[in-house]
């Protein structure tokens, strides 16, 4: 019985001898910097027996107690030396790490025991901190303007696409033709949807001013309900209640093609004078723009997907370029604190390009990434 | 007050989760998933005032004949049939209601999507006119990023490929990070004027 159990034995140890497989060595443990207290950051020396064929990679083992109850929380390839064991529950409970060299045999080769290591959680976010000296920076720039605003009359750039639009909800009250207002496909979350149903408020009343037909078809209930309020407002704010239709702001779909193929349905039947595309697009942009295109309708887009923007530069008549779709709303009230707000971002603008400059000098001329790693974002 | 609370709202969270970002611990992260859930809640009520806009919408155009109404009711019939189908069949895989999603509404979005590749020859059509200078350095240069994408391009010249990578990696990316600069800039402009109040468009702009 000896017998067998010691020729088992050399059986299970025989793939392991024979491959002279090592373990990994140099364990070390650490608690992540900058979490919630639910990573552990495991280091070792790679094996020496990785060269050597039929190395698999890496078993980690994790254990509550210093010498027993192992059990495997991850595997890794060979070539890897760190992982993340972001499965910890219990914060400030001491934990015990081994790591096993496989191979495809199955064979191991135990690492030896590291630890302990128990995990806290951080209050501040020190790989943040650059992000946080610039947004106290911008909001400070942009504050700044908006209080000067308050004393005169600042100069902004002419937005053509803007300018357009005075002419554009004329045209469609000529043409006695409704104006197509779309939201694009975006939750509420999305800063363009916000941005876009801002535009959409302007537009509500200039459209009411004129008694012209609005037609805002939306994808999201949660846009729908808010375009609707604002539309509303739009109207009660020209002093033309009356004229709101209830059913001028209607939900279409969630569905992205759903949405595309109803508003290109919409422009074949109505034949709109005036189409916007405002907000978040995805891959429908170019249906959409198209679509209107071939009806003849003066097209007036805006986005900050920058992925969409050939599109509908190419199929619209107008197009508002990233950061012009957020000073769109400043641009058609004139309001003095919203066009504060522009030149602020111009101001950080001009600060970042000084930075870019500053950063290519230090990088070509002194060989230095100071200024890069300034911006790196952790 | 109508107005006031909305925007004591806006202000004290928007202000409460600028702090949040920057807060990585459990408590920190666990309202921030709790605010999450809250905006599904807000999505479902919602959804309840969009079908009935929905349904409203067509059964306005019905009533009235408006131009298209015939649509309205293919489209009504079609929604409570789907409905029905959900209820009577469920929604696992191999019920009526996947069969008609997969064999049906899927094929559509496919249909839908494929478009796109006709509208894409209609637009490159209009865009790659040479009627001025810019327009000629675009159809130069989207013929050269087109053909060294291809094999037959490298194989008139070896540098094509190359020269596609440079145009794509350095005057294209440099105008996309100039755009994004932009745009990065304007989405924390937007939201801050909407936190402080400046903004109250989304109030209809009282």
């Amino acid at each position: 019985m000896g017998k067998l159990k010691m020729v088992l034995l050399a059986c299970l140890l025989l793939p392991v001898l024979a491959l002279g497989l090592e373990p990994p060595t140099d364990l070390k443990l650490a608690d992540a910097p900058n979490d919630d207290g639910s990573i552990i950051i495991i280091t070792w020396k790679p094996s020496v027996s990785e060269s050597e064929p039929g190395f698999a990679g890496y078993n980690i083992e994790r254990s509550e107690f210093p010498s027993d109850s192992f059990a495997m929380i991850a595997w890794v390839p060979k070539g890897t030396d760190v992982h993340e064991d972001n499965t910890i529950e219990t914060m400030g409970k001491s934990y015990y790490y081994r790591i096993a060299a496989v191979t495809r045999d199955s064979a191991i080769a135990l690492s030896a025991i590291a630890g302990p290591v128990a995990t806290t959680q951080s209050w501040f976010h020190a790989g943040k901190l650059n992000t946080l000296i610039g947004t106290v920076l911008f909001i400070a720039i942009t504050l700044l303007y908006i209080f000067w605003a308050r004393r005169g009359n600042l100069f902004i750039r002419r937005i053509a696409g803007l300018d357009a639009v005075e002419e554009a909800v004329g045209r469609a009250t000529e043409m006695g033709k409704p104006i197509l207002y779309c939201n694009g496909i975006g939750w509420i979350d999305s800063i363009s949807t916000v941005a876009s149903l801002n535009i959409l408020g302007q537009i509500s009343k200039k459209v009411a001013e004129y008694d012209t037909p609005l037609l805002v078809p939306t994808a999201d209930p949660v846009v729908h309900a808010v375009a609707r309020e604002m539309v509303k407002e739009g109207y009660n704010s020209a002093g033309r209640p009356d004229l709101f239709k209830e059913d001028s702001v209607y939900f279409i779909t969630s569905d992205q093609m759903g949405y595309a193929a109803a508003l290109a349905g919409i422009m074949s039947r109505e034949k709109p004078a005036t189409n916007f595309f405002m907000g978040y697009y995805a891959a429908e942009s170019l249906v959409l723009a198209e679509s209107g295109a071939a009806t003849g309708a003066i097209q007036i887009a805006g986005t900050d997907q920058i992925s969409q923007l050939p599109f509908f530069i190419t199929a619209c008549d107008y197009t508002l370029i990233g950061e012009e779709l957020y000073a769109a709303s400043a641009y058609l009230s004139k309001e003095p604190l919203l066009v504060g707000s522009l030149k602020g971002q111009d101001a950080c603008k001009l600060l970042i390009i000084l930075f870019v400059l500053a950063g290519t000098i230090a990088a070509i001329i002194f060989r230095s990434d100071l200024i890069y790693n300034m911006f790196t974002i952790q | 007050m109508k107005k006031n609370v909305p925007m004591a709202i806006v202000f004290v969270l928007g202000v409460f989760f600028i702090i949040q970002f920057f807060i990585p611990s459990r408590p920190s992260q666990m309202i921030f998933n709790k605010a999450i859930e809250w905006d599904m809640v807000i999505f479902v009520f919602a959804s309840v005032i969009a079908v009935d806009s929905l349904v409203r919408h067509h059964i306005i155009k019905i009533n009235r004949k408006n131009k298209g109404w015939g649509y309205s009711i293919v489209y009504l019939g079609a929604a409570l049939f789907m409905v029905l189908a959900a209820v009577f069949s469920g929604t696992r895989e191999g019920s009526f209601y996947m069969k008609i999603f997969n064999y049906a509404l899927a094929p559509m979005q496919s249909t839908m999507f494929a478009i796109l590749a006709f509208y894409m020859a209609s637009a490159s059509y209009r865009a790659f006119r040479a009627k001025s200078t810019e327009a000629t350095m675009l159809l130069i240069s989207a013929f050269i990023v087109m053909i060294g994408l291809i094999p037959q391009g490298a194989a008139v010249w070896s540098g094509f490929p190359k020269l596609s990578e440079w145009l794509m990696l350095v005057p294209n990316m440099a105008a996309k990070r100039g755009i994004t600069f932009g745009i990065g800039l304007g989405i924390t402009a937007t939201s801050l004027k909407i936190i402080l109040g400046i903004e109250r468009n989304w109030m209809g702009g009282q």
